[in-house]
């Protein structure tokens, strides 16, 4: 019997037929995530409902030898939740109990397929959110978070999901259930919580989540601030960071950007603008104050032609709609685009930007700018037209290239989207091999059988128990005299 | 740099006289030197400024100790970026003077200001200002490691929003030097506050001091530290770091003063205690997490002898018991206190003690997870070549 036969009639047995899909019309729907030109049908979904028959599924899986892939909602930009074509799919959107929610103690515990912005909900009553917020969460879950690392605008001042998880229940690719971390901070023995968060699925699943509930800030003030150019929202940018202020975001959109965003959701940006600034700044009122009162003056100083202040919570959204419709609006003014994640150092800002559209020029590819300004993450949407040939390996072109940028700037080929399927190939531009293969020692401890979400994250694995090569060439960034070894 | 060379009288890590000693002036040289310890199978245990040697449990067996002090210096400081390359062997004070001119700081803080970068990050210390800025494993964003086998392997980078590959750094963080050797770290920085203001009040009992806590907590001061000290002979005092712009760290420390309503004092320098293990050379040490809410049962299980002090806004407390105490008197009181931060869902570690005593303690208590920890190990150092023994489970 083929193995994936098996597997079937084993999580037959182990689950409610419900909750395994065979039937290929059916398995059709998982055959992407949010990353949709990549498209493969997996042999088998499973839905677990309880941590115990994820674990049932994963142990199904091993004994079958059948790679599995974890999937939350779906909503992932690189392929990290791509299907294997003779595996299983593991859905956890049935895990969606918030478990506990304890604002005494600052934590939630919730299932991986809650959604991120219902944890926020939970807690909302009690003067408390979740602070990570990927642009995605209305729809992407925690688990999905868990294993992308994910960030979201406000990460500038708050940090990502790695900094608000402190504990997890995971299934090990073994079908083993184990705790790691847990109430409290700092549990003794490796961090493995550390390295599994961001893992992309590849040291396991995580069954349960216990996360850092943040108190909600006593002020908040937005403003939305129009500049001729980018290079000068760029330069007060770096002003108001070198001011010492530490806003929860600042983000930038570019002319296309916004002409794209006013086009999908009529957010009334001022006219005429060749780049906006949303900057937000929470905290104490008085503290608030003071520094926005600053940001104000800063953002004058640097050219701003017209600065708007949020008065209530309705104006702040608006703000806010233009900035996160932003990517779907793209498609209003392109038939199709390339979603990029990038980062480079903040400082270079002004000079990347000046380089993409060079390239942009050169190609005669439009590429639309919308980034997290704060923290140098740069997303460039590539447009193009699929329709006519050849322009989808034109936007290809662009869009590799201003990876390239990236990294000859000292930044990363992904700064909260994940390498996945999608950016496997670039990983030996920024890591040399020894990097690479110390990375799989982490892999081979967890998942020997290589069973978890393989040709994710690294080009071409060398096998658990291979003796790590000798490898002896200089750093990558070196050779293109960058960096440093560091 | 002269290599591998025999051991002086200080080369003693724990207890354990070391044969060999190597003081690599580079990564490459660090990377030499370990590859030669690899061909004469000589087990490492790194040194930095040696102020967290006598922690943990003793190297089962110690041929050879790298000397981490000649890596040293600040590489990189891109302050319009927030970010610092820093090398192992730095002393935290000589970051922050580097730093400090730029108005910038590396936001760890702590009782051991002459420890280096490399060992802060292996033992992952951290001070009463981690409830703002976190603690080793949320700064730092790239590490260069000389692994177990020779080969310099790094990870993460130098921009802080990075998520492409596996993020070895929060391995590395407090694994106390068991799987490679610390050569380069790049962490985020934050800007110095422009003013801070200390707030504390003393208080008769655990529930009032928990209490205070609690209700500093609640309220919109975002301390950046908020600490309890309870002294082993009776007695409480909560104390509040508030840091910021001089308008706003002044209204802060109004509401604070009103939230500890009584007799408190406010100045801009820390009381005496702060930042400080309660505990002496020859005392034995110990590391204790509760979830905020069970703070006060930790406060009320810490009798004398014991002096107990921490972090009530994140959880994390350190207790300190006299050396010269009944070793018997001694294993009783780890116990109780290790039962009662698990009650609650929390560790007790003991990070140091007399050898005397140790032996009788279970140094890292109960493990989740320490056949995923040890099968990490054996993928890294499958010889058990770095500081073998020290670390939870016999890693």
């Amino acid at each position: 019997m083929p193995a994936v036969d098996q597997l079937a009639r084993a999580l037959h047995q182990a689950l409610g037929a419900d909750q395994v899909i065979t039937d290929r019309q059916e398995l059709r729907t998982y055959e992407c995530d949010g990353l949709a030109h990549y498209k493969v049908v997996p042999a088998v979904v499973v839905l677990p409902r309880t941590a115990e028959e994820c674990a049932a599924a994963v142990k199904a899986c091993v004994e079958a030898g059948v790679p599995f892939v974890a999937r939350g909602s779906g909503t992932g930009l690189s392929g990290g939740a791509l299907p294997h074509a003779d595996g299983a799919l593991i859905v956890t959107s049935q895990l969606r109990r918030i478990v506990e929610v304890a604002p005494q103690d600052e934590r939630a515990v919730v299932e991986p397929g809650v959604i991120n912005l219902n944890v926020s909900k939970a807690a909302n009553p009690h003067g408390y959110y979740y602070a990570p917020d990927p642009s995605s969460q209305q729809i992407c879950s925690i688990g999905g978070n868990v294993a992308e690392n994910s960030g979201g605008a406000h990460c500038l001042k708050y940090g990502f999901t790695t900094n608000h998880v402190i504990g997890a229940q995971i299934v090990t690719p073994d079908g083993d259930l184990v705790q790691l971390g847990g109430r409290t901070p700092d549990a003794p023995g490796y961090d493995l919580l550390g390295a599994f968060v961001g893992s992309e699925g590849t040291l396991g699943i995580a069954t349960e989540i216990i996360v850092r509930l943040t108190r909600l800030p006593e002020s908040v003030r937005t403003l939305l601030a129009a500049f001729d150019t980018t290079d000068d929202a760029g330069a007060a940018t770096s002003a108001i960071i070198g001011a010492g202020v530490v806003p929860a975001a600042i983000e930038m959109m570019d002319a296309l950007a916004i002409e794209a965003a006013e086009a999908a959701v009529h957010c009334g940006y001022p006219e005429g603008a060749g780049a906006v600034l949303i900057v937000e700044l929470d905290g104490p009122s008085a503290d608030v104050e003071a520094q926005f009162a600053d940001v104000e003056a800063l953002c004058r100083e640097h050219s701003a032609f017209e600065i708007r202040i949020a008065g209530d919570d309705a104006e702040r959204a608006l703000f806010w709609k233009g900035r996160k419709s932003a990517f779907a609006a793209v498609g209003r003014i392109s038939p199709d685009y390339i979603v990029q994640d990038g980062v480079i150092p903040r400082t270079a800002l002004p000079e990347v930007l000046h380089r993409i559209g060079e390239i942009s020029r050169q190609h005669g590819v439009r590429v639309a700018n919308v980034f997290h300004a704060g923290d140098g993450n740069l997303h460039p949407l590539v447009l193009f037209d699929d329709a006519v040939e050849g322009q989808a390996e034109h936007a290809e072109e662009v869009s590799g290239a201003i990876l390239d940028l990236c990294i000859e700037y000292g930044g990363s080929i992904t700064g909260e989207h994940g390498v996945g399927m999608d950016k496997a190939k670039h990983m030996p531009r920024m890591f040399t091999d020894d990097d690479l293969d110390t990375m799989q020692l982490l892999r081979c401890a967890f998942d020997p059988r290589g069973l978890a979400n393989p040709g994710k994250i690294f080009p071409t694995p060398r096998l658990c128990g291979e003796v790590p090569g000798r490898r002896r060439a200089p750093h990558p960034l070196q050779e293109a005299g960058v960096a440093e070894v560091f | 740099m002269e290599g591998i060379q025999p051991a002086g009288p200080d080369d003693v890590i724990a207890g354990v006289a070391a044969r060999f000693v190597a003081r690599p002036e580079t990564t490459e040289e660090a990377a030499a030197v370990v590859r030669e310890a690899v061909a004469r199978n000589l087990t490492i245990v790194a040194r930095g400024a040696g102020t967290k040697q006598h922690w943990a449990l003793p190297p089962n067996r110690l041929d050879l100790i790298v000397d981490t002090s000649a890596l040293r210096g600040v590489t990189e400081h891109a302050a319009g970026d927030l970010i610092a390359v820093i090398r192992a062997g730095t002393p935290l004070r000589e970051v922050h003077d580097v730093l400090a001119p730029a108005h910038q700081q590396l936001a760890l803080d702590g009782a051991l200001p002459d420890a280096t970068v490399g060992g802060t990050v292996a033992v992952s210390t951290s001070g009463p200002r981690r409830m703002l800025y976190g603690t080793v494993r949320d700064l730092l964003i790239g590490v260069t490691v000389i692994r177990p086998d020779g080969a310099i392997a790094k990870a993460g980078g130098k921009v802080v929003k990075n998520v492409a590959g596996y993020d070895l750094g929060k391995l590395v963080a407090g694994s106390y030097g068991t799987l490679g050797l610390i050569a380069e770290c790049v962490f985020r920085l934050h800007p110095l506050p422009a003013t801070g203001a200390y707030v504390w009040r003393d208080v008769e009992t655990a529930d009032e001091a928990a209490r205070i806590a609690a209700a500093v907590i609640g309220a919109q001061v975002v301390p950046s530290a908020l600490e309890i000290d309870a002294p082993a002979d009776g007695g409480y005092t909560v104390g509040v770091l508030l840091e910021g712009v001089p308008t706003g760290v002044e209204q802060r420390v109004q509401t604070v003063e009103k939230l500890l309503s009584g007799d408190t004092s406010t100045g801009d320098t820390s009381p005496a205690w702060w930042g400080r293990y309660p505990w002496a050379d020859g005392d034995v040490g110990l590391k204790l997490t509760a979830p905020l809410s069970q703070v006060h049962h930790l406060l009320k299980a810490a009798r004398a002898p014991v002096a107990l002090r921490g972090s009530a806004g994140t959880g994390v407390f350190y207790a300190g018991i006299p050396g010269d105490t009944d070793p018997g008197l001694i294993a009783n009181l780890v116990s109780d206190l290790r039962a009662e931060a698990r009650a609650g869902g929390g560790h007790c570690v003991v990070l140091t003690a007399p050898e005397s005593i140790r032996d009788r303690l279970d140094v890292w208590g109960p493990v989740d997870g320490l056949t995923l920890m040890r099968r990490v190990k054996e993928q890294f150092d499958p010889d058990g070549r770095f500081a073998p023994g020290r670390f939870v489970g016999g890693i």
